[in-house]
């Protein structure tokens, strides 16, 4: 394992140059004694290169798209484009501060104004905010917009938000957070919503429903008509998170059937990388008439010039961010979709489709396969089922093969609704070689569960660690490095 | 196709593979009348040359700071940010990883993370750290539930000097899940210990307090401290500057239980408000209650040192409607910066920021102070930014210096206070750009 930086440490050696200070005032005279630093802080004092070694021996230790494929269910691991990067680190970008005068920031404005416009027309909404910075904080902000909705028309009875067992942790846990109470529903047999079981909890309570689609089963809720239906004769609405807008992009417009919230994920769909963790971000788009409850300001435009538009912050439920969200990750997503262009939209999705359905069906001999009976859409799960069953091999197990055969593991245990869940999407930037390799391996893993379980069990023997402990990461609590 | 693998030969072996003719046939599950039979309307692609210009093009609308003399801050703040910390974010292997839930092909990520959340207790004197949040306001915000949930009181007491925006978005989190959030008024530049003292009770869970707050001005957090824990359960929440750690109080030292800040001064840019980070540290024993990812050191099955995601019980994969947040993807990237600035900068470079910021503030403060008409709004002690009264409405003094690209500071206007101007200094000013705006703000008044 890699020391640590602090281990690194080697008293007044120095990683920086600053110029000297010019002015000829001392700390004292600026700060009461009462308010300083009564003990130094403790920082690494290491050179220029001891930080670029130890840096870059950590990022040795990571997987990254770059280095190999991420099958990652729900996480659309594709490849992000270089050109952003170039683009987006211009000094004309980097350098602008939030409370700059608008007639200084036009260029950026530009920017936003198109994404706003792109991303409603793509998703059949009015408008969006760009506002939140992360899928959860769309979530968050799309859930506020319901309630400030609800709130306008008085419906204070209406509490609950239904959510299909498929969804997302952080569905419920945003449900909590804005103060609503959670009713959870069955899927059916498909895999899709129970309909009887969605009637059976709808009421006059209900505030809004809460789906993916396509579902994380990688299935596409062929009844979101009749949901809708269901939902808005309570006058309640529908939200989608749209975690797998990449799966119908530039195929179908969620906001011409029946939704009238949606989040985007920037970091997902359009190309802006994940970071490890982000940053992200998280665009909301919107029906017409909920576009008074968006945070403000919305960017406008006028007689060719752009502004912060706030003709709306009395109606708005509030702001979400300290200013405009994530204005640098919004670039790339902008890049990325004047890239595309109409026809390179449908393209991605199409073969984000072909390239599931192609691991699918080659897989289905080897893995159980719960809704093999119908075409995914840019994933699906599997199970780990039978391994289990006849060699007492975990999923977690098959995972951190996986590992060792060069790949990033699937998304497991996830859908919960799913015994031994691997959850795969390719994504469509992966090409043909590299999903057979993966193919190849997973069915080899299938041979070792069978011939060397122990192997499995062991598994991995190929990463920069073993297995790693983390049970004893919670019983014996180390958050902080202490020399 | 741009970034798209797959031939149209490929795609067809493919298709005859999964046992299908045509793409559409793998769409039998979707509703034909939802299936689009136009493209959405968008520009026509651009090659990689076309949208470089384009960008180009767009970037030059704008004027950056670097191009002008700002003195612009608010929050977010125009510190330099040494060549290194680009080069590491830039790499792959960090940027294009996903959250490190795979430990054992993930610790690049964890360990860095654990060495952030080190010198986030090093700066703040707390216990434990978590990964990170979005940015500063949601960090307040998360420590306000943080605070009531663990106190299970729910009146909010927040000092009126707070960064307006953060407010605002403590409001959108507050609302609606039974807090009541009771607002202090600033006098002065500072909260009023007086309204502090008669609203805190047996009632209140939390205190948040900023200093130096949104004027710049550093409270007194020791008294503010001795009136939040004269009751039990109150729970003490500051805000901090992170660069204003170097020389001022740790949080520590004043008794907080929670600290809670904007990062983006630690070698992350402007970017016109975003990428930015929260931090968020407690004691140990508030840690449980977190919101967001902790990374923690344990050992793998060779007995070797490593790390992984830890007290993971408290998130929403795991907790899903009882999780502490529905916080997911933060912006470990930011935090990377962070962590690879405070390394580069070590305890002395930190300090040396720290004091050019302040002593350089401090002279233009004293310039300003000289000038006919202006003087300094509040004569509370300041860190590295200060509020001044104008004798004219800021915005004619903002519009005034746009020619000389002298950008003075954020117009106090919009939050209350008519004439006012906040003027932010960093370590990147020389004395000849302080002497500028001096002499600039002169020929305004002179007319």
């Amino acid at each position: 394992m890699a020391k640590t930086i602090f281990e690194k440490h080697s008293p007044d050696r120095k990683g920086y140059t600053l110029p000297a200070n010019d002015i000829d005032i001392t700390l004292e005279k600026c700060i009461p004694e009462k308010f300083q630093r009564k003990e130094e802080v403790k920082l690494p004092e290491v050179s220029e290169l001891d930080v670029m070694r130890h840096f870059l021996e950590l990022s040795h230790m990571n997987h990254c798209i770059e280095k190999g494929f991420y099958p990652l269910g729900s996480c659309t691991m594709k490849y992000n484009p270089k050109i952003n990067e170039t683009l987006v680190r211009n000094d004309g970008f980097n350098n602008l501060h939030p409370f700059q005068d608008e007639d200084t920031v036009q260029g950026a404005l530009e920017i936003l104004y198109e994404l706003q416009k792109d991303l409603a027309e793509i998703s059949g909404f009015t408008n969006v905010t760009l506002q939140p910075v992360a899928g959860a904080h769309g979530e968050f902000t799309g859930l506020k917009i319901m309630k400030a909705y609800h709130d306008h028309k008085g419906n204070s009875h209406k509490k609950k938000i239904i959510l299909p067992d498929s969804a997302h942790g952080t569905n419920p846990a945003s449900v909590t957070l804005v103060g609503y109470e959670m009713v959870e529903i069955k899927s059916n047999e498909k895999g899709l919503v129970d309909i009887e079981d969605l009637k059976a909890h709808v009421n006059d309570e209900t505030a809004g429903f809460m789906l993916t689609n396509p579902n994380t089963l990688g299935l596409f809720e062929s009844q979101v008509e009749e949901i809708a239906e269901i939902i808005h004769s309570v006058d309640g609405l529908m939200y989608m998170d749209g975690a797998n807008f990449n799966a119908i992009m530039g195929l179908v417009k969620p906001g011409e059937n029946g939704f009238d919230i949606m989040h985007f994920n920037l970091h997902k769909t359009f190309a802006t990388p994940h970071g490890g963790g982000g940053p992200g971000a998280g665009p909301i788009g919107v029906r017409e008439d909920l576009i008074k409850f968006l945070p403000a300001p919305l960017i406008g435009k006028k007689d060719d010039k752009y502004f912060l538009d706030y003709t709306h912050e009395k109606t708005s439920f509030g702001k979400v961010h300290s200013f405009f969200g994530n204005f640098a990750v919004n670039i790339k997503a902008y890049i990325y979709l004047k890239m595309l262009g109409p026809k390179g939209l449908r393209r991605v999705a199409e073969n984000a489709v072909i390239n599931a359905n192609y691991i699918q069906k080659k897989l289905e001999k080897y893995y159980d396969i719960p809704f093999k009976d119908s075409f995914c859409m840019h994933e699906f799960v599997a199970s780990g089922n039978w391994q289990k069953e006849k060699y007492g091999i975990k999923t977690l197990d098959i995972a951190k093969r996986i590992l060792d055969k060069g790949y990033h593991a699937p998304t497991i245990y996830f859908p919960l609704i799913v015994h031994e869940a691997m959850m795969i999407e390719p994504t469509e930037t992966e090409s043909k070689e590299t999903l057979d390799e993966f193919i190849n391996a997973m069915i080899e893993i299938a041979k070792e569960c069978e011939e060397n379980p122990e192997l499995l069990k062991n598994a991995p023997l190929n990463t920069p660690v073993k297995r790693v402990d983390d049970t004893l990461a919670v019983r014996q609590l180390n958050v902080k490095f202490e020399w | 196709m741009p970034f798209i693998s797959n031939t149209d030969k490929e795609r067809k072996e493919m298709l005859a593979a999964i046992g299908v003719e045509r793409f559409e046939d793998l769409l039998i599950n979707i509703p034909k009348k939802f299936l689009l039979n136009k493209d959405c309307c968008l520009d026509e692609p651009y090659s990689e040359l076309e949208i470089t210009r384009k960008i180009s093009e767009l970037a030059t609308n704008n004027i950056s700071t670097s191009h002008a003399n700002s003195f612009l801050g608010g929050g977010i703040y125009d510190h330099f940010i040494p060549a290194a910390v680009d080069h590491i974010i830039l790499r792959p292997e960090f940027h294009s990883a996903y959250t490190p839930y795979q430990a054992e092909v993930s610790q690049g990520t964890l360990q860095y993370i654990y060495e952030y959340q080190t010198m986030i207790c090093e700066l703040t004197g707390m216990e434990i750290s978590n990964a990170g949040m979005y940015d500063g306001a949601s960090a307040a915000a998360e420590a306000i539930l943080m605070a009531t949930r663990k106190t299970k009181n729910f009146k909010a007491i927040i000092a009126g000097t707070l960064n307006p925006n953060y407010l605002e978005v403590i409001k959108s989190y507050t609302e609606g899940v039974g807090i009541e959030l009771v607002l202090i008024p600033a006098k002065n530049g500072l909260v009023d210990l007086n309204g502090l003292k008669e609203a805190v009770d047996d009632n209140t869970g939390c205190v948040l307090l900023q200093t130096p707050n949104f004027f710049g001005n550093i409270e007194d957090a020791f008294a503010i401290e001795e009136i939040v824990h004269a009751y039990k359960k109150a729970l003490f929440i500051a805000c901090v500057d992170p660069i204003s750690l170097a020389v001022m109080n740790s949080p520590a030292e004043y008794k907080a239980d929670i600290v809670v800040g904007e990062g983006q001064s630690l070698g992350n840019s402007q970017n016109y408000g975003g990428p930015l980070f929260g931090f968020l540290a407690s004691s140990i024993k508030l840690g449980r209650g977190m919101p967001g990812r902790i990374v923690g050191a344990t050992l793998d099955a060779d007995g070797k040192r490593a790390y992984c995601l830890t007290l993971q019980a408290r998130e929403q994969h795991i907790r899903r409607a009882k999780a502490t947040s529905n916080i997911c993807s933060n912006e470990a990237l930011c935090n990377l910066a962070a962590t690879v600035y405070m390394t580069l900068m070590g305890k002395e470079g930190l300090k040396e920021i720290a004091v050019q910021s302040t002593t350089k503030a401090h002279y233009l403060a004293d310039e300003i102070n000289k000038l006919d008409g202006f003087s300094l709004a509040f004569d509370a002690a300041f860190f590295k930014e200060f509020a001044v009264k104008t004798p004219v409405p800021v915005e004619e003094i903002i519009s005034g210096l746009r020619e000389k690209n002298i950008f003075p500071g954020i117009d106090l206007k919009q939050f209350g206070y008519k004439n006012t101007l906040l003027i932010a200094v960093t370590e990147k000013k020389r004395k000849c750009d302080l002497d500028e705006l001096v002499n600039a703000l002169q020929e305004v008044i002179n007319g």
